[in-house]
């Protein structure tokens, strides 16, 4: 076990060198001088852009800039944005709300999605199966902002169930709308992996044997079925929840969700290259860790795992 | 024989015409020999979900080809902001946009956008990815080590994000080809693996040591043997990807970043009209349903092509 955990953080190290390098360097080819920009429509004299210039390291060559920003890193050091604000601090007050986001939707993909799958698997080939497929195809295909439109529009300004737009400070319960709809980009997946897991489980002999020694549908369904069918659909789950958390760009957007997404797309807008890269950096970091888990989660689940290479 | 028989013990012997002998002996041989290909064709060929698919697949490729059959209105000479946001009127039976431009005509001309975009980054896509997957599963090692980590490092940056840093560099030149390169330059790795994945199974089979045995050289076996015997996967991921490049194309449109507001695109359509979702919102719902068909009738014949080529998924159907 310990060997494999090893095994996989020696892994994680190049793709993350990698990754950051990747994302810095396609920042730093970004046109326009940032520095200039930030002034707006006045010009500064040219003491203070160099002196901007010199405290966020922009002088500097590339490969200077990209290895002074991994260093920091690696001392929980990410830069500081162009409002002067260090970007671990935008972290800390962003990324808790994508953090409660990302659960919702995932509680709603857990539940919806393993209990119509469930339905869907045990009812192969019946009515309730075959709209389960046709409506989670019509899922996939829906952009999310296409979702986010019409649930906006649907329950926000027609029913009025819900407030359009989140804000800052806005209690938990406004955040069930924009988590239903990041939900609906995984949901299909998880139920097609829950239904062909029950399809595939209860099949199995010791469903039958379960069957044969006489014990009722109802015990045989959660206890034999159900939990054997798990184990990959946990794994996915697991494996979304860090899609979840940094594919919220456009959700948030939308929604005026004070997170990390909505963050991360305003530096963009606005030329900010190093608080881009450190969101993207962060986020890859969040996506990393979350895979190594679920690999690690799956190998305890799963002992067979372990031994193949 | 005798040895297991006891003496008294008479046993019944069928006519060799009962046995299943029969049945094997009954099968032709002269017949059409059955295949992957001949199969997934014949089990696609019953299933209605193939036949509509393709019906609106064929429309949307019509209508990106030949725009004028559809409608005379021009998409952008012809605005008048009198009639911004209006509702249908004779010669424009879906109203207009913002802008006063008829929103029928707008997305009749936008389809080939879309379509041009998902067709570039299909080919990309499916270019880089059986380059990188066929090399690094079939030749397995150092270059397998160096082809999969450098995947990695492209698959563990959500593709969206990529592409907005991508196209925010590139927005002097943002057009379709660009477009196109900075979602297809990260999307390339998911079937990179697939076929990498498919080729580590295919390359231990019998055909290939014999074709080894035969003194075939390792390029031409992969290219010959193991390649066309993988292929079936990537088929079906790329026609999923095609459809996931239209969702991207109108989703970096939509943010901004896309393509400029002169080239006509559903996502840009749907991003002017964003603004006016409380008072308007068929202006955004109606090329939102012109995208939303398209993609579904890819996804769907990605599913059907799925099923047909994995003879595990039509068993468990």
């Amino acid at each position: 076990m310990a060997g494999y955990i090893l095994r996989r953080l020696l892994q994680a190290i190049p793709v993350l060198l990698g990754t950051t390098f990747l994302i810095y360097f396609m920042v730093f080819a970004m046109p326009g001088d940032p520095v200039v920009a930030l002034f707006g429509d006045k010009t500064p004299p040219p003491q203070v852009l160099e002196a901007v210039r010199e405290r966020y390291n922009l002088d500097k060559p590339f490969i200077v800039q990209y290895l002074l920003f991994l260093g920091g890193i690696f001392r929980g050091d990410f830069g500081v944005s162009f409002s002067g604000e260090p970007v671990s601090d935008i972290l800390a007050r962003t990324f808790p709300v994508t953090l409660q986001l990302a659960a919702i939707a995932t509680v709603f993909l857990a539940v919806g999605g393993i209990l119509i799958g469930l339905i869907s698997g045990l009812r192969k080939g019946g009515i309730f199966d075959a709209s389960a497929l046709v409506v989670s195809l019509i899922l996939i295909s829906l952009p999310i902002f296409v979702v986010a439109f019409t649930a906006q529009y649907i329950f926000g300004v027609q029913l009025g169930w819900f407030r359009t737009t989140v804000g800052s400070g806005a209690p938990i319960q406004d955040l069930i709308l924009p988590a239903m709809v990041l939900a609906t980009g995984s949901f299909a997946q998880i139920v097609r992996l829950t239904r062909a897991s029950v399809i595939e489980t209860d099949g199995q002999d010791f469903v039958r044997t379960a069957a044969s020694k006489g014990l009722s549908r109802r015990r045989i369904v959660p206890v034999h079925i159900l939990r054997n069918s798990l184990i990959p659909v946990v794994t996915y789950i697991a494996v979304d929840f860090g899609v979840l958390m940094v594919g919220a760009t456009v959700t948030e957007g939308i929604f005026n969700v004070p997170g990390v997404g909505r963050t991360l797309y305003q530096a963009i807008i606005r030329g900010e290259g190093p608080t881009v890269v450190s969101f993207v950096t962060v986020m890859v970091l969040i996506y990393l860790i979350v895979n190594l888990l679920v690999d690690l989660l799956y190998a305890v689940l799963d002992p067979r795992i372990r031994y193949v290479k | 024989m005798s040895s297991n028989t006891r003496s008294t013990q008479q046993h019944y012997v069928a006519p060799v015409e009962e046995t299943p002998l029969v049945a094997i002996d009954a099968v032709k041989a002269e017949g059409k020999p059955s295949n992957l290909w001949r199969d997934a064709w014949a089990d696609v060929r019953r299933r209605p979900m193939f036949w509509i698919s393709a019906a609106i697949i064929l429309l949307v490729v019509v209508v990106a080809l030949f725009p004028g059959l559809f409608t005379q209105v021009p998409p952008n000479n012809d605005c008048q902001l009198s009639n911004s946001n209006a509702g249908p009127a004779p010669g424009h039976p879906l109203g207009f946009t913002k802008q006063g431009c008829d929103i029928y005509s707008r997305i009749i001309h936008g389809t080939s956008t879309s379509l041009s975009v998902g067709l570039i980054v299909t080919v990309l896509v499916a270019v880089l990815g059986i380059l990188f997957g066929a090399f690094a599963g079939f030749y397995g090692g150092w270059v397998d080590s160096v082809l999969s980590r450098l995947g990695d490092i492209f698959f563990s940056i959500p593709y969206i994000l990529a592409a907005v840093v991508v196209m925010s560099v590139l927005s002097k030149y943002a057009s379709i080809w660009t477009i196109a390169l900075a979602i297809g330059i990260f999307a390339w790795p998911a079937t990179a693996r697939v076929l990498r994945a498919e080729i580590l199974r295919v390359k231990n089979s019998d055909f290939v040591m014999a074709a080894t045995a035969l003194g075939v050289s390792r390029f031409r076996i992969l290219l010959r043997h193991v390649l066309p015997n993988s292929i079936a996967p990537v088929i079906v991921i790329t026609t999923i990807s095609l459809a996931s490049a239209i969702v991207a194309e109108a989703t970096l449109s939509f943010l901004g970043v896309g393509l400029p507001s002169s080239i006509m695109s559903w996502g840009n359509d749907i991003s002017q009209a964003q603004r006016d979702l409380r008072t308007a919102p068929q202006t955004l719902i109606l090329p939102s349903i012109a995208l939303s068909v398209t993609v579904l009738s890819f996804i769907m014949l990605g599913e059907v092509v799925r099923d047909a080529l994995d003879p595990k998924a039509r068993a468990r159907r």
